[in-house]
């Protein structure tokens, strides 16, 4: 069986990021990018599926532009089989990924499209659910725990609001990754010199048919309202004495 | 505008996040009707439904879907339920609230019908215009809505307050007819169960109060400690990543950019350092408190009030003088 994973090439979660004077953004020159940490998670929950014997082949998307090669490679280094590059310099938004991966998975034909739950640019939590709808298939998202069963489906542990849930989904079904479902590897050095004996296509979005004119815009990014700044203080007492004759919440 | 907010219940009871989410439907502008849907199986969701209708005088119309397949919110028949719903209701606006359950089925159906989904709203400009956070929260996008509708935002509640009741008539409250959908997706996903937490303290969400711990609780036991904090101030129990992940306390309570946002009146960190991910959960709290050993620790950056202390010593003593819930005022 194929699993498919979606790949995004983020911000690495570390880094400070700083927003443009001119609010058109956020500052991305010279600074480190890295796969979305719920992609990371995604591809690694699709490697051990593939090396306990109950997937075949392990395929990477990403979409935008010639930089998703990097992330891609990433993916081929940890332990994808190939990669497949949607290659557009238009700005992409959760429902035009959700149409692309939507054109490339009935290409494909994966029993199980694994994605990270949000990315950590925009924090939209979206596109999972969307391609699953697109594509007609069930979802289970905010996975903490996946076990493929024996009749074509898929047991999924959920993280909610209120703690666990589980579902029972019937394949082919999308499934996005939240923080607990694993620790990803690190690629080793062998891995990534024969990812790049790896295969990489690349295609468009004309090629697959897909219109990805977003419907709305972004006007403007600012930074948030700075917070006040506070005072250090030296003992307990003087912390309940601030917080009831100060603060007044207490 | 005409909003079809989604409403979520437990127990025949309406959450208090809907409230927010109909006080965000009224800030898209004046005479924008509000219909609340209501979706489960058998008597309480039409408990929760009279409690709809009398919400707020904003509600105009109460949807009911009382179908078993929406009992356990699936992301695959609700998405048809609100598919359902708009194609009769032709509203502008579909809005829920940015919880799992928000998360989990909004977009489905938004794409079902084409559309984006701005999520996570922090701030209505207009009918079209909205701001919502990005990066961890350390950038606001401000967003507008291009399309032909209907525009579809999920919203944070804590950055909506609940709408208060008000003398009104109740608003009608008619049933949708389920029997006519169908979906090949249905019947292929199946709830099978599920571990809730279930707790005597206000739900971390909407708490007036919230304490943390961090990793350096270094064990569950610790953490009734800071139970025993969060009891004297009538507060909830919340925790960064690292306690989760290390076991200390359970999923539910972590806070932080991809766990729950929240923005209580009082928030004290204890033992947590402040990385990027857990200040998106909380520094929108009114009056930040830190406790940490650590002078360093990047936490006090956003702290109102810092103490540079050994938990272990300054949360017995905080306890100990801190007034009793009993005397506190509301």
């Amino acid at each position: 069986m194929k699993i498919l994973v979606a790949v995004k090439r983020v911000i690495d979660y570390a880094v400070k990021i700083r927003v443009k004077p001119d609010k058109t953004g956020v500052e991305m020159n010279n600074v480190k990018m890295s796969m979305n940490p719920f992609c990371e998670i995604a591809l690694e929950e699709a490697l051990r599926i593939k090396e306990a014997g109950k997937a075949s082949e392990v395929v990477v998307v990403s979409m935008g532009g010639p930089q998703c090669v990097e992330t891609l490679r990433t993916g081929l280094a940890m332990g994808a089989d190939s990669a497949i590059h949607v290659s557009t310099d238009t700005p992409l938004y959760p429902l035009a990924v959700a149409k692309l991966l939507c054109a490339v998975a009935s290409r494909e034909q994966p029993q199980i499209l694994l994605l990270g739950k949000q990315a950590i640019d925009d924090d939209a939590n979206q596109t999972g659910q969307m391609v699953a709808g697109l594509l007609q298939w069930p979802q289970a998202t905010f996975a903490s725990k996946v076990a493929l069963g024996d009749k074509s489906d898929v047991t999924v542990e959920r993280e909610v609001d209120g703690g666990l849930e589980t579902l029972r989904l019937q394949l082919p079904a999308v499934i996005t990754t939240d923080l607990r479902l694993n620790e990803p590897r690190y690629a080793t050095l062998p891995n990534i010199m024969k990812a790049k004996k790896k295969k990489i296509s690349s295609i468009t979005p004309e090629e697959l048919k897909v219109d990805i004119q977003p419907d709305f815009m972004i006007l403007e990014v600012v930074e948030p309202a700075k917070r006040k700044g506070g005072v250090m203080v030296s003992s307990v007492d003087e912390l309940v004495d601030k917080l009831k004759n100060e603060a007044h919440v207490i | 505008a005409s909003t079809l907010v989604v409403g979520e219940h437990e127990d025949g009871v309406l959450k208090p996040s809907t409230l927010s989410a109909v006080a965000a439907a009224t800030a898209l502008g004046d005479g924008c009707s509000v219909s609340v849907l209501l979706g489960g199986f058998g008597p309480s969701v039409h408990k929760a439904a009279s409690q709809a209708a009398s919400a707020h005088s904003a509600v105009s119309q109460v949807l009911v879907a009382d179908w078993d397949k929406v009992e356990h919110g699936l992301a695959e028949p609700w998405a048809e339920l609100l598919r359902l719903a708009q194609e009769k209701g032709k509203y502008s606006h579909v809005l829920a609230v940015s919880s799992s359950f928000g998360k989990n089925i909004v977009p489905r159906a938004a794409a079902l019908l084409e559309q984006s989904v701005i999520s996570d709203v922090i701030k209505v400009i207009d009918e079209h215009t909205f701001v919502r956070p990005v990066y961890a929260g350390n950038a606001l996008s401000s967003v507008k809505y291009t399309g032909s509708g209907p525009c579809f935002i999920t919203i944070r509640p804590t950055a909506f307050p609940a709408v208060q009741a008000s003398e009104m008539t109740p608003a009608p409250v008619s049933t949708l007819d389920t029997s006519t959908i169908k979906s090949e997706a249905i019947g292929r996903s199946e709830w099978v169960g599920q571990h809730v937490e279930r707790s005597e303290r206000p739900e971390l969400g909407n708490a007036r109060v919230v304490v943390s711990g961090g990793r350096a609780l270094k064990s569950a036991e610790n953490f009734k400690m800071l139970e025993a904090l969060a009891d004297k101030l009538g507060g909830a129990v919340g925790a960064s990543r690292a306690a989760v992940d290390a076991g200390y306390v359970p999923n539910d309570m972590q806070v932080g950019q991809t766990g729950k946002i929240v923005a209580p009146d009082l928030y004290i960190a204890v033992g947590i350092s402040g990385a990027i991910q857990h200040l998106a959960g909380m520094k929108d709290s009114k009056v930040i408190v830190a406790i940490n050993k650590d002078a360093d620790s990047p936490i006090f950056q956003v702290a109102d009030y810092g103490l540079a202390a050994d938990l272990f010593q300054a949360v017995p003593e905080l306890i100990e003088k801190l007034p009793d819930k009993s005397q506190v005022s509301a």
